[in-house]
């Protein structure tokens, strides 16, 4: 029983918090292409040859493989096949600007499968030594509305153009004559989203390092083709955007845009940081989820280690274990009085003014009123050396100032336990939907099998169920305490 | 009638002369770029109208100066200033050119930019630069677009197309005071606006052209003539700007005629 408990204490100094906002392994790598999942590995592609492959999602090294080598490829699966595009080019912006888009397809990313075989590359789109456009930056869409395939292309030199391609062939449909969506952006890609089509484009300065200025921004219409206009009714053709995500704090330059939809209501879009400070300022991949505020996406952002109240969307009431209210002194002190008393400040309760009270072994999960008492202060912390999931670490959700965890219970249901273990029904995967809520997911349920998320059964009973982001009962808000 | 016509067609084939001719001084030498009348008609009539948002396509631009810039990123506050504070030529901030008129520049030489091969030749050390004196033309054009391609205008005439300065001027006539409306530009890369002789804005670092990127503050176009003047430098990248004036709301204010003069 003590071996037991000095190995359990053991393990968990062994799950270190870290900040949650960068991908770790070696995860450089400059215009990456939509991060494409495959055979359950993760894979972008970049500018030069080669590119990332992650087996969690959250830990990226080298290894993918792409001949050609060019600029700013992009992928996107059709059926069970997948369509990689990329350009080969010369210029820049001081150079020359005759490009070529082209595309080549393979069964699988996976450069160690028995199938894995590009096929020869086709051009899909061209520019001359001196026309008004650049053709390299591909983005590709399959428009979920048509099944139509297309293909933006471009960079500041001129125009941001689109084309239609054969989805089954990836070939330039027949006939097909180009159209310019915009101007002064590159790194353009198309998207989808509640009866409305997005160009996106990377606007700012490129490749300047901690001082380039890329950002990301939008700008969206009800036609596939165009006119794109930004929230401020500017058509992307006189320059128009809206910003989806430019700087953070100590990470430059945001650009490449990629979306990917893991399912309804969870989506995640790839860039890249053209310079992350705390990695020597090199270029490297990022991923945030996109929340869609009045029908326009924007980067959700990364939640922070810190102390929590984790509120329910159903009802505004805050997780807590169940344990006895504590009063506060101070009491009601009427409605009127003279106004001339002495005003002072009610201390916090602390911890240590309740603890003594609470049950030593498994605690019930309750909500409850939110009241900023210690049975409701939650610290979330990530935790290293577990695989991660697309753009984030597993995290511990314990009570502040205890190791007392929210875990996973047999029979769907949440408690809390008196000790982190890192055991896998203690970690939680905590996404930032669409609509800015979050969804807390345990990595495991203890005799079952499948997903759940952390539910609102009642105003006042959480549990664990089935993730519907129609409901309001599988959403969860994080205020910072 | 006729006389009008007969004065379009020779600007029409002065036009398309000056756009097919080739200076000795091109950057690109042997390189076959898009023509002039892609983005510019000549000017043939005494005055237009903003287009129907406001923007002012008339323009006086003369050939670029030379200014070679390998980076944009140089284009701070105060390099931009000191730029264009720089006399290049007499009477620069006070000049309204006509269509022909010439000026000379003293340049410093630009090495030739390789586009057929891609990007440009790093030098391995950098040479002493080099100066010569050229003379440069005023061209009064209408733009076909919006925003007026620089760029196209400095590539139509063989003319230096990276690491340059572009002057502009343009002449306003207003039947009434416009007040509190604001000047309106988009530039890439930095820019510098004047009215009759007064700073109205800066834009500073390395510019996109975004229609409405920067306005003045509020200001009063009295009842006549009023000189418009910018100045915009690039390094690489396509040279452009657009301006317009617009009120209160951000609605474009269109109740004035353009001229050259």
């Amino acid at each position: 029983m003590i071996m037991k408990a000095r190995i359990s204490l053991i393990i968990a100094a062994a799950f270190i918090s870290v900040a949650a906002s960068a991908q770790i392994g070696k995860p450089f790598i400059h215009d990456p292409s939509t991060i494409a999942e495959c055979d359950g590995k993760y894979y972008t592609f970049g500018t030069g040859s080669g590119g990332l492959i992650s087996e969690d999602g959250w830990t990226w090294n080298s290894g993918a493989v792409r001949p050609g080598g060019g600029a700013a490829p992009d992928v996107v699966k059709i059926g069970d096949r997948y369509l990689v595009g990329y350009s080969a080019t010369g210029g820049g912006l001081g150079g020359g600007h005759a490009g070529r888009i082209l595309v080549m397809w393979n069964n699988t990313l996976d450069p160690n499968s028995p199938d894995f075989k590009y096929s020869d590359p086709i051009e899909v789109a061209h520019s001359e030594v001196d026309e008004d456009c650049d053709a390299i930056d591909i983005g590709l869409f399959l428009d979920p509305v048509t099944g139509r395939l297309w293909a933006t292309y471009g960079t500041y030199f001129g125009a941001i153009r689109m084309v239609e391609l054969d989805p089954k062939t990836g070939e330039r449909v027949k006939g097909n004559v180009e159209k310019d969506v915009a101007v002064d952006c590159e790194a353009s890609d198309l998207i989808y989203h509640n009866g409305w089509y997005y160009l996106l484009g990377t606007h700012g300065t490129c490749c300047d390092g901690t001082n380039s200025t890329y950002n990301i921004v939008c700008g969206r219409s009800r036609n596939v083709t165009g006119p794109f206009y930004d929230n401020m009714g500017r058509d992307m053709m006189a320059g128009g955007g809206k910003m989806v995500i430019a700087a953070e704090n100590r990470r430059i330059g945001a650009g490449h845009f990629g979306r990917t939809i893991v399912e309804e209501g969870v989506e995640k879009m790839s860039l890249h940081w053209e310079a992350d400070m705390d990695q020597s300022g090199r270029s490297v991949l990022a991923i945030r989820p996109i929340v869609w505020v009045n029908d326009w996406p924007v980067s959700g952002g990364v939640w922070e280690d810190g102390e929590y109240a984790i509120i329910s969307e159903r009802r505004g009431y805050a997780l807590e274990l169940a344990v006895d209210f504590v009063r506060l002194g101070g009491g009601m002190r009427g409605f009127g009085g003279s106004g001339n008393d002495t005003v002072v400040k009610i201390e916090d309760q602390k911890l240590e003014d309740v603890i003594g009270g609470w049950p030593k072994g498994e605690i019930d999960a309750r909500i409850g009123d939110i009241m900023y008492r210690p049975h409701q202060k939650w610290s979330i912390e990530s935790v290293e050396d577990v695989p991660g999931y697309l753009g984030g670490l597993y995290c511990k959700i314990v009570i502040d100032g205890t190791n007392r965890a929210l875990a996973a219970a047999p029979g769907a249901e949440v408690v809390t336990v008196p000790e982190f273990t890192g055991a896998p029904e203690q970690l939680w995967r905590i996404d930032m939907l669409t609509d800015g809520t979050y969804r807390i997911m345990p990595k495991e349920v203890p005799g079952e099998k499948g997903e759940f998320v952390l539910i609102s059964a009642g105003d006042s009973t959480p549990s664990l169920g089935k993730f519907d982001f129609n409901s309001d009962n599988c959403k969860w808000n994080l205020k910072k305490w | 009638m006729k006389i009008h016509h007969l004065v379009s067609s020779l600007a029409i084939c002065l036009f398309a002369l000056l756009a097919s001719s080739h200076a000795a001084n091109a950057q690109t030498p042997g390189l076959s770029s898009p023509p002039l009348e892609g983005y510019f008609y000549p000017v043939t009539t005494a005055s237009v109208t903003p287009d129907s948002q406001g923007f002012i396509r008339r323009w006086t631009l003369l050939e670029p100066i030379v200014k070679p810039n390998r980076s944009n990123t140089v284009f701070v506050d105060s390099y931009v200033r000191e730029a264009f504070a720089t006399e290049y030529f007499p009477n620069q901030m006070t000049v309204v050119p006509k269509d022909g008129d010439k000026v000379k520049v003293t340049v410093e030489v630009q090495a030739p930019v390789n586009l057929a091969m891609g990007r440009p030749q790093q030098q391995q050390a950098p040479a002493a630069p080099k100066f010569e004196k050229r003379t440069l033309v005023w061209h009064s054009l209408d733009s076909k677009r919006f925003n007026v391609k620089l760029f196209r205008f400095a590539t139509g005439l063989d003319k230096d197309r990276y690491g340059v300065i572009f002057w502009a001027v343009t002449v306003i006539n207003c039947d009434q005071d416009l007040e509190n409306v604001r000047m309106a530009v988009g530039s890439n890369s930095a820019s510098m606006w004047w009215i009759d002789g007064q700073e109205a804005l800066i834009l500073s670092g390395d510019r996109r052209m975004v229609m409405d990127d920067a306005t003045s503050k509020r200001l009063t176009l009295s009842k006549g003539r009023h000189v418009l003047r910018g100045a915009v430098i690039n390094g690489p990248g396509m040279s452009d700007f657009c301006v317009r004036f617009i009120d209160e709301a951000g609605n474009p204010v269109k109740n004035y005629t353009i001229t050259t003069q």
